[in-house]
């Protein structure tokens, strides 16, 4: 919760009004022929959350009156004259401003308060607007969401976010989709840095523990300009919370335990605040898993292992600060046994047979095939106020280690299949200023450095190539609040990126490409089987947005949005060859990929008050040079036929809608619904695009119970329709033992499914003065043996089946 | 000013930034040693059929050499897996061998063939391994023989459907017999 303050004011007005009968004389009678009727109501917000403030104290300098906000953040003065006044609005917990109000008629003005303390324990309005982005709605996950997701990934944590799925490769690799764009298209940002965490293959996921966070946002379509101009689908923003200016100590721990699986997590952290503004916290997890279950089998070779640290410290003060931020985050985790088919003609098989091959008995082995990764990230920043504005200044480094072992002989069995090093390097340097109360301009510069190395130890040809990367970037974001009803919001963002690589090309494919004629001035030598490259771009990128939110009335805005996302391939996506083990299939990148370019318009309306909330949400996504990656044909080697995916690049477009209703009935009684489509195809032929997320809608019952600490029971449903429009790629194999023909039909989608979840809560203060929640959840209540688009094991498993999970909370 | 002290901070950049132009770093080609580009079928220790993939992975297509068998005989069959991406053609046969409870070679006969195979060779637990097989001819016909070597399969099995595991070459011959 917010402030809790003293109840003052309440019959302020009145009082008010007598203290101005005796300026009102002077005030009055010295100006001409002047109304002085009028009224001026203030609301004093928060601005981190948009929730009121009370007992803001308001304090006209010239005229000597003042007063305190009543509950509800407001204050009204009566018999105000004609004329711009100047106030200074103060609450203990944030920082004075002083605001200019021009008094014409009555007259109704917002201010928002910059609000430091008591951001522990924040709820987040969904309905508030905040600081990432003014002009356009962001769905938030607060750290209630967070808390009772604490054993899970991020990328499930998100799917509770309208428009959000997941793209999935067993049950844990879990990448988010925003409006049916997934991989280099979401940008996340950790704690203001970006992560890179070779994010553009499918079967990887974010490397982002979900208990360092404390509040994590979506923000659909770039308008996040000063992260990233690439973010054709969206930015994902975790932050952790800011820290009190006060002296005090205070953590939680989380116990998780979960039937599925049969394994849990402990996570715990503290942070410790001082009132001279140094702080330092510290944050850890560890979870372990063994094989998930389906409703009839276990998922052999599905467990994991993570375990994760962050650690902060620093100096927060109001014009100055600084912050140290190191986190590592590592994980080993097991891929279906089963779904290391080969050939095409083990897919066949697995497709056919429904179930995995391989079911031994429940095993919290993590054996091969299986992923290692590691995650650090070491941040630096420090900021000072300037009479120009704020100056903040910002290094980090990232290191991102991935190793995948596959199924081998002897003593390859050891070494990894797969070994990846990616480091980035990047400074940044940021300025925020305030023209005048209702303008705010920012612009920043930075730079990166990466480099990418594969272990050249595997002995496996390498899919990602060695390559340096090189980005300079420049940005500018400017708002201007019109009037009180209308605030517009503009940015650009100027990318440039350098790609240097060296590349071993299998001959074949670099003459059958045409590779030799096209690229020949990246050619090194011609070593026979392969062909040593040096591929070099230049990527130059211009990205923009235009935003304009209009507030119908208190709680009723409409929200427009146009932004224009250039994005430069990816290193997969330009430089992918041969066969990629964890997928049993040949992908193949292309050289002569141009950037991609996302013209996103989106409308959004919200409507909210005391006991309902509304969003609509409607988007058009007219990408032009839309990169994706579709199975072509078959090729056959001496190991057996495989499927062939390439990657194309073709016009698109996408669209849909998604939209949220909350109603609260009584006091304690809560209905939830939430619906999401999105539709995309390629524009020259109409045909749809491969892995949309299918429509669903999500439907949810809570109840309170008010004298029984809060304990709280609801049920959701969630229905996921069947995907009816995708890309026919089937192709027919012929299959030598029976001399016969079969259909590898990747293609087909699953059927719909219906899930049920059972959830309830209980929140109690222990005698020493912590709180403790007790969270019990039971999801797949009717243990549905289902299949999901989404996921690209869908061939060789189905998903999880009944889960219930205990989670206990406490916080000091 | 104070700006200064936060400038130090620009110092890791510096360090990056500069230490990185010894460029150039050629990366060092990657010893495939695992991969199977060749099989050979020796019939009567005499090279019958063969099929090799030059590029691995790549495009192109295994060339495949068929065979031809005589009719009514007993023919003692040996298979020879070979690396030829590494300069010296490296055989992987032995490291199968050694692996014998891991790997299973199976023979699917198609077509108008009338040929009978009988495993040759077994695994340290007794169980067919069929890099040697004993392969028996009757009357002429033509057809196919596919050989599919089985990695990690279940062992003992009822033949290639229900040995589950991945497969590591799958090669189909065509084959007359005369």
């Amino acid at each position: 919760m917010n402030c809790i303050c003293n109840k003052c004011g309440a019959n302020f007005t009145s009082k008010l009004a007598l203290a101005f009968c005796s300026v009102f004389s002077i005030c009055c009678f010295s100006a001409h022929s002047q109304n002085c009727n009028n009224k001026l109501s203030i609301e004093v917000i928060d601005l981190h959350d948009g929730s009121s403030l009370d007992n803001a104290n308001i304090y006209f300098e010239k005229i000597d009156i003042g007063g305190k906000t009543d509950q509800n953040g407001v204050i009204v003065f009566e018999n105000l004259c004609d004329g711009s006044y100047n106030l200074s609005v103060a609450h203990e917990d944030c920082v004075t401003l002083n605001v200019k109000v021009i008094v014409k008629k009555d007259t109704y003005k917002k201010v928002y308060l910059e609000h430091h303390l008591n951001e522990l324990q924040e709820i987040i309005v969904t309905s508030s607007n905040r600081l990432n982005s003014k002009s356009l709605f962001e769905n938030k996950i607060s750290k209630e969401v967070l808390d009772d997701y604490n054993s899970r990934t991020l990328g499930e944590v998100l799917q509770t976010v309208t428009g959000v799925s997941s793209l999935n490769s067993g049950s844990y690799l879990s990448k988010p989709v925003i409006n049916g764009l997934h991989s280099s298209r979401v940008i996340l940002i950790n704690n203001d840095v970006r992560l890179e965490d070779q994010e553009w293959g499918i079967e990887h996921a974010p490397s982002i523990d979900i208990n360092s966070i404390d509040k994590l946002s979506v923000i659909k379509g770039a308008s996040a300009l000063q992260y990233a101009g690439d973010a054709v689908g969206g930015v994902i923003i975790a932050e952790t919370s800011r820290e009190k200016l006060v002296d005090n100590l205070y953590g939680s721990i989380t116990t998780n335990l979960q039937s599925n699986g049969r394994g849990g997590s402990v996570s715990t952290n503290f942070t410790k605040t001082n009132s001279n503004g140094w702080y330092y916290k510290f944050q850890g997890t560890l979870k372990r898993m063994g094989d998930f279950e389906t409703a009839d089998y276990v998922m052999t070779n599905t467990g994991f292992q993570e375990n994760n640290i962050s650690l902060k410290a620093g100096l927060n003060r109001i014009d100055h600060g600084f912050d140290i931020y190191y986190s590592l985050f590592s994980n080993q985790l097991g891929i279906l046994r089963s779904s290391h088919a080969h050939t095409a003609i083990d897919i066949i098989n697995a497709i056919n047979n429904e179930i995995p091959g391989v079911i031994d008995e429940f095993s919290y082995d993590i054996n091969i095939p299986r992923q290692k990764i590691s995650h650090n990230l070491v941040k630096i920043k420090a900021y000072k106020n300037f009479n120009f504005g704020k100056l903040s200044m910002r290094y980090d480094y990232q290191s991102n280690d991935r190793k995948e072992f596959d199924i081998r002989r002897q003593d390859y069995r050891k070494k990894p299949a797969l070994d990846l090093n990616l480091q980035t390097h990047s400074l940044a340097l940021d300025v925020e200023s305030k023209f005048d109360s209702s303008s705010n301009f920012k612009a920043g510069i930075s730079g990166r450095y990466q480099k990418n190395y594969p272990d050249p130890a595997t002995g496996v040809k390498r899919i990602i190539p060695d390559y340096k990367k090189y980005d300079f970037s420049l940005y500018s974001i400017y708002d201007n609040s019109l009037n009180e009803d209308w605030l517009v919001e503009a940015g650009i963002r100027y990318d440039f990126s350098h790609i240097n690589a060296y590349k071993y090309y299998r001959t074949s494919l670099w003459e059958l490409r045409n590779y030799n004629e096209l690229f020949s001035e990246f050619l090194v030598e011609d070593l026979g089987l392969n062909t040593l490259t040096n591929p070099k771009f230049d990527f130059h990128n211009v990205s923009s947005n235009l935003g304009v939110r209009y507030s119908i009335n208190w709680g009723e805005n409409i929200y427009l949005n146009y932004s224009i996302s250039s994005r430069k391939p990816n290193p997969s996506e330009l430089f992918s060859e041969g066969l990629h083990h964890s997928s049993a299939r040949i992908e193949i990148g292309d050289l002569s990929f141009k950037s991609e370019v996302g013209n996103n318009i989106s409308i959004t309306y919200n409507l909210s008050d005391e006991k309902s909330a509304l969003t609509f949400n409607s988007f058009f996504n007219y990408i032009n040079d839309f990169i994706y990656i579709i199975p072509v044909r078959t090729t056959t080697t001496i190991a057996g036929v495989f499927p062939v995916w390439e990657y194309m690049q073709a016009d698109a477009n996408l669209y849909g809608f998604d939209v949220k209703y909350d109603k609260q009935y009584f006091d304690n009684f809560f209905i939830g619904h939430q619906f999401s489509l999105v539709k995309g195809y390629e524009r020259s032929n109409d045909k749809p695009l491969i892995n949309l997320p299918p429509a669903n809608l999500k439907n949810s019952i809570s109840y309170n119970f008010l004298d029984f600490n809060n304990m709280n029971i609801s049920l959701e449903s969630e229905y996921v329709f069947e995907q009816n429009e995708y890309p026919d790629t089937n192709f027919e194999i012929y299959i030598p033992t029976t001399q016969t023909y079969a259909m590898l039909d990747t293609s087909t989608p699953p059927e719909a499914y219906h899930l049920l979840n059972l959830s309830s809560s209980i929140r109690f203060n222990s005698k020493r003065g912590g709180e403790y929640k007790i969270n019990v959840r039971v999801e797949n209540l009717l243990n549905n043996l289902y299949k999901d688009y989404l996921n690209r094991l869908r061939y060789f498993t189905h998903e999880m089946g009944r889960n219930i999970l205990l989670s206990v909370n406490y916080s000091y | 000013m104070k700006i200064f002290k936060y400038a130090l901070l620009a110092l890791p950049f510096l360090y990056f930034s500069c230490s990185d132009d010894d460029d150039n770093s050629i990366p060092e080609p990657i010893n495939e040693e695992e991969v199977i580009t060749t099989l050979n079928v020796y019939v009567n220790e005499i090279l019958a059929m063969s099929s090799t993939d030059a590029d691995g992975d790549g495009p192109l297509d295994p060339v495949v050499t068929d065979g031809v068998l005589a009719a009514s005989t007993t023919y003692d069959v040996r298979l020879e897996f070979l690396n030829e991406l590494e300069e010296e053609p490296e055989d992987i046969t032995e490291e199968i061998e050694e692996e014998d409870l891991e790997h299973q070679v199976f023979y699917s006969v198609g077509g108008d063939l009338n040929v009978g195979v009988e495993y040759a060779n077994f695994d340290s637990d007794g169980n067919p391994l069929g890099t040697q097989v004993t392969l028996t001819t009757n009357e002429a016909g033509s057809g196919t023989i596919t050989i599919t070597l089985i990695h990690e399969p279940m062992k003992p099995n009822d033949g290639l459907d229900s040995a589950g595991g991945s497969t590591d070459i799958e090669v189909t011959f065509n084959v007359t017999v005369e």
